[in-house]
Order: structure tokens, then sequence, then C-alpha cells
């Protein structure tokens, strides 16, 4: 079965106080599907004064959002839930335009999990109570948990919805409004969500602000309005945003990526069973998404005594992977987002190659037929060296991974560990002593176990070292988004007696 | 001798973002998304200190880089071009409908050498 790409008006809109809104400088970019390189539409090139417009709304909108019951910010919520899901494949469809990944992915992953975590922060903050201790027979100390005020979010355009969707609900839940830029490269998924959605809440707790980073990202970043900016992205824009940030005395989270992990014991090979068979299609999962995912499961490790015999596996799997037309439901791997991104992965095999990595499987970049020779194809690629080398420290952000042995348990740690970052690791291995402790010697906030690229609402999710800090998902999440109002209330009738 | 260098098609660019924008520097990136890849912003946006190695400067830009990364990166040399493209980062060249982008190779022995020595 194929799809075909969904039809878009000319150009779209700000969504500012309830409404869509031009751009004050009417100035628009033109935004293309990687699929082709064809133009999907115009998108507003947002300056400063919009996203001031925006942030004034969603400042105008705090009070009364903020006092709005739980009960029906949760309503509302859900109901965010019931329209996505009521149009999931229209969703999938544009998603999938926009980002060049296949529609399986988006009909079967992305669309589905966005649908989860809204419902999931609504039922969080119906479930959840604040606390209240009696310090001492005449002195109460209650905690109530009270909203930042205006949240500033900064997406990636990996996954265009879920990001949104990983990052709202939970300030919203929380009694926060938002104003969200998407990224430029994938404005439309968000845009689609807001015409869904326009009415469900009240004008200004939600907006979205189109443009490029350097004219539209940075004013909300720097906004000395808002109360919160939560990033996703890489160190140097996380940098500057905490700087901005500073200025502003804001709290801030970022998720950075990281250059994870996957690591398989040689008892993965005592058997060839189905266990076997999910841990081959563990390590190709770096394949997944394109590569384009923060926790890319980019580093396959392999015990040395299984090395061969498992690499042949992994290797056939991933010549099997079918890369084509990603709106035909059979291709498992699409297109890169974007020119710059398919330029950066080829630069990445030219570097491999003289730094002397082998390849494996795939290395250039795979030329399709008809409009999709237009579009931006990388074969899924495997490259054998070793973890000094430049493509086992970078992220590549593409459908790539770097293949090394390892002989003992302390060296495989010793690579696992030897990265600037820590988002995520894979560890595969029948050994019930392996399954606990590697995960919890490895230096990163996600240790996958038997499994990999799964994104639960209900598990946090977030980085060690130099991939950020905070978490997202989980019911942990609210924190991140509240702050706590301590009431110190005395029921003593009688004087300290000081003066 | 120079470990990096930049093209004569992004040099037209940065001599076009120093005329809109004044005196800029580089940035390299790490991490995800449009990580990995070169970002220029107008001198003092972004604060540097010690940790910041400067590599050189070209077209009268000073370009840096974290030592972290640098540790894994002093042995390659590299070339800053230009290409099509959309980044998502605060980088000044975005709106032209253009990144800079990094092309790498292995420093020679002789450049080995000389910057050992250094």
């Amino acid at each position: 079965m194929s799809y075909s790409k969904p039809k878009f008006k000319e150009k779209y809109s700000n969504f500012i106080n309830g409404k869509f809104v031009a751009p004050i400088g009417g100035e628009y970019f033109e935004n293309t599907s990687p699929i082709d390189n064809s133009l999907i539409a115009k998108y507003p090139r947002s300056q400063k004064e919009d996203v001031e417009l925006a942030v004034d709304a969603a400042n105008a909108a705090k009070e009364a959002w903020g006092n709005t019951s739980a009960t029906e910010r949760a309503k509302l919520l859900n109901k965010v839930a019931d329209i996505i899901e009521a149009n999931l494949e229209e969703f999938a469809l544009v998603e999938t335009c926009d980002n060049g990944k296949p529609i399986r992915e988006t009909l079967n992953a992305d669309i589905p999990l966005c649908v989860d975590h809204w419902r999931y922060f609504a039922a969080c903050i119906r479930a959840e109570e604040g606390s209240a201790t009696e310090l001492d027979e005449m002195t109460l100390s209650m905690n109530i948990k009270e909203p930042l005020g205006v949240v500033g979010q900064i997406i990636p355009w990996n996954f265009p919805l879920l990001m949104l969707s990983w990052k709202m609900p939970p300030a919203l839940a929380t009694g926060n409004c938002v104003v969200l830029k998407p990224a430029e490269q994938t404005p439309s998924s968000a845009t689609l969500l807001m015409e869904k959605i326009a009415d469900v809440f009240p004008p200004g707790v939600v907006n979205i602000i189109h443009g490029f980073g350097p004219e539209a990202g940075k004013p909300l970043a720097s906004s000395s309005k808002v109360d919160k900016v939560a990033f996703t992205g890489e160190t140097t824009t996380g940098q500057l945003i905490m700087q901005y940030a500073s200025k502003n005395l804001n709290p801030v989270t970022m998720e950075l990526g990281g250059k994870s992990p996957n690591i398989f014991f040689n008892s993965v090979m005592d058997h060839d069973d189905a266990f076997l068979d999910k841990a081959i299609e563990g390590a190709v999962l770096f394949a997944f998404n394109q590569g384009e995912v923060c926790t890319c499961p980019s580093r396959i490790l392999v015990q040395e005594d299984i090395y061969d015999k498992f690499m042949e596996r992994v290797i056939a799997r991933t010549n099997g992977i079918i890369q084509d037309n990603p709106y035909d439901i059979n291709t498992m791997v699409g297109a890169q987002a974007s020119n710059d991104q398919y330029e950066k992965i080829q630069s990445y095999f030219k570097i491999g190659k003289e730094e002397g990595a082998k390849v494996l499987a795939g290395g250039e970049a795979n030329k399709l037929s008809g409009n999709l020779a237009n579009g931006f194809y990388i074969k899924p690629t495997l490259l054998e060296g070793h973890n000094k080398m430049r493509v086992f420290q970078e992220e590549i952000f593409g459908p790539v991974a770097c293949v090394t042995k390892f002989k003992d348990e302390a060296e495989a740690l010793e690579i696992a560990n030897d990265t600037l970052y820590g988002l995520g690791a894979g560890v595969w291995t029948r050994d019930a002593h392996q399954l606990y402790q590697i995960p919890r010697a490895i230096k990163a906030g996600r240790v996958w176990v038997n499994c990999y690229h799964a994104y639960p609402a209900h598990a946090p999710f977030g980085g060690y070292k130099k991939s950020g800090f905070g978490r997202e998902n989980h019911l942990m999440m609210m924190n991140h988004y509240r702050q706590t109002k301590n009431m110190l209330i005395s029921y003593d009738k009688n004087k300290l007696g000081f003066f | 001798m120079e470990r990096v260098t930049i093209t004569k098609e992004a040099a037209e660019i940065v001599k076009q973002l120093q005329l809109k924008h004044g005196d800029l520097i580089f940035h390299q990136s790490g991490g995800c998304c449009d990580g990995s890849a070169p970002m220029i912003f107008e001198k003092g946006d972004m604060y540097l200190d010690a940790s910041d190695i400067l590599l050189g400067k070209i077209e009268g830009v000073p370009f840096y880089m974290n030592q972290d990364q640098f540790e894994y990166w002093k042995h390659t040399h590299l070339t800053v071009d230009i290409t099509k493209g959309r980044g998502a980062s605060f980088s000044l060249e975005i709106p032209l409908g253009l990144r800079f982008l990094i092309h790498s190779r292995l420093l020679t022995e002789e450049e080995a050498t000389f910057f050992k020595t250094k």
C-alpha cells in the first residue's frame, strides 16, 4: 500500500492568542519535503515582534489558566489526544512529507505515541497531590505546586509532533502557558495541530511561532517575559540558551544528544532463538528514523568471541533494509531531513574512511529514481573501527553505526563511557548479573536492557554529562514546569517572646 | 600551517555576514540534530573562556571548539564549507537558506609534528 503527498495551503500563519496571525513583517520562508525536495508551503519568517506578541498573549492568559482546575486542564489535554487520534492518518502523512521518515513509522510509532503522551499527563495531573507536614503540634508546612507562568519551548525536527507532545502536555497540565517554536525544517504538523485544536484552549494558552533560530528562536530564548525555556538540540545552542537564561535567572532543561553505545555480550549467541533475533534487530535499530534520533545506538560494541558470527547476521539484516519511497508502507528507511544533514553524513563517511574505518555495509548516498532522485537518501551504514575515531565520537545523525569489539566487561564499560555524552545505551545479555551491573555502571540517563528505542510516556528520559539535564516524560517532568509554594502555618496563639 | 581553512564559497558568505553583523566568531557544535556543525555568531554573543580552544582564524573570524571535543578532533584538519540547507540553531547564515559544514582530513605528518611542537 502506498500513500501520496498530502495537500497543503499555499501559506500558513503563526498561532497566537487563539488565532492564526500573519507575521508582522510579512515575510515567509519556503518549506520543502526531503522526500523529493518539492515545495510544501510557505511559513512565517517571524521576527522579535512576532515572538513578543505571542509571549504577551501567553502572559495575559497565564493567571486564568494557572487557576483553572486540574479537572478542566486534564479534560482539555484528553480532548487534544482524541483529536490527534481521530486524525491519525492525516497527521502521519504530513509528518512523513515534512520530515522524510517512512509512513509506517509515523502511523505506528510517532503519532500513536503523541496521543499517549497527551493522555498520560492528563492522567498525572488528576492523580497528583501536594503535601502537608505537621512540623510540631502548632505548625503545619503545606507544599503547593504552582505553575511557572510562561514557558518557551524550542523543539527539533527529527520527531516534530512527538517532541511537541513531549514538551507541551506537561507544561499545560501544570498550568503554564506555552510559546513553542517548531524547527524551521518541520513546521507542518504543529500547524496542522493548531488548526485542529484552535478552539480547545482559552486564547493565549498555546502559541506557535515559526521562523529561523537567530530571528525567532533567540528572542524567545532570551525573553525576560518567559519564565522557563526547554530545549532539545545541540550543545552550542544549548550553551547559548543557558547564557540567556542566566540573565533572566530562569530555569532551563536541555536535551542535547548523544553517542549511545549498544553492547552485546557473548551470551546473546548461546541459542539461536527468538531472543537472538531480537538482539540482531536491536543492533540494526541504528537505522530507525534514518538515525535521526538523539539516542541512536550509533556505537555497536560486540564481545570478541561472538563478533564475526554476530556481525555476519547484523550485516545481512542491515543489507535487507528496504529504503525507498517513504509513502510506501513497506519502506523501512526514508530520507534524511535536509540537504545539510545529507552533506554532513557524507563528510563523516570521508573522514571515517581516512581514519581507517572499514565499511561493512552502505557507506554512501542512495540515489533513488524518479522524483525521489531529488531527495536526501543515505544507505544504512556500518563502519568498523575503534572508539577514538571521530565517527565513534560525534553524533552523525544519520543511519550510521560504528562497530567495534571488546574483550570483557571492563573493556565494554571503558569503551561505552569513553564519550562526551550520556543520553542512551543498550545492554544485551542472558546473564542475570550483567543485566543489572552493566547498566548501573554506564554513565547515561537511559539504559535499555534487552531492548532499545522504546519511549513510553511513563519512563523518565534525559541525559548525563554533555547530553544535558532535566528529564522528559514521566510525572517527574511536571516539576520541571513548577515551583513550590510553601505555606508555613502557625496555629499557636502565643507570641514568640522576642520583642 | 593551519588547522582550519575555509572554501571560497563559504568565505563569501562570511563576508556577507560581517557586513550585516560586524565582528563574528565560529563555534563548533556537538550533539544531536544540527550539531557536529560549525555555527557563526556575533562576537560577544557567546561566552567563551579558557575551555574554548582557538583553532585559528578564517576570513578574520576566530574558530573555537570546546577543549573536550578538541581532544577527539585534534588529529584532523578542518575546512569550513557552505551548502544549501536549513539548520535549526541560532547560527546567523540560516536565514540565507545555507548552512556551514565541516570537511575533515587527517593532519599530514608534517602538520602533526608542527602542531605537536607548537
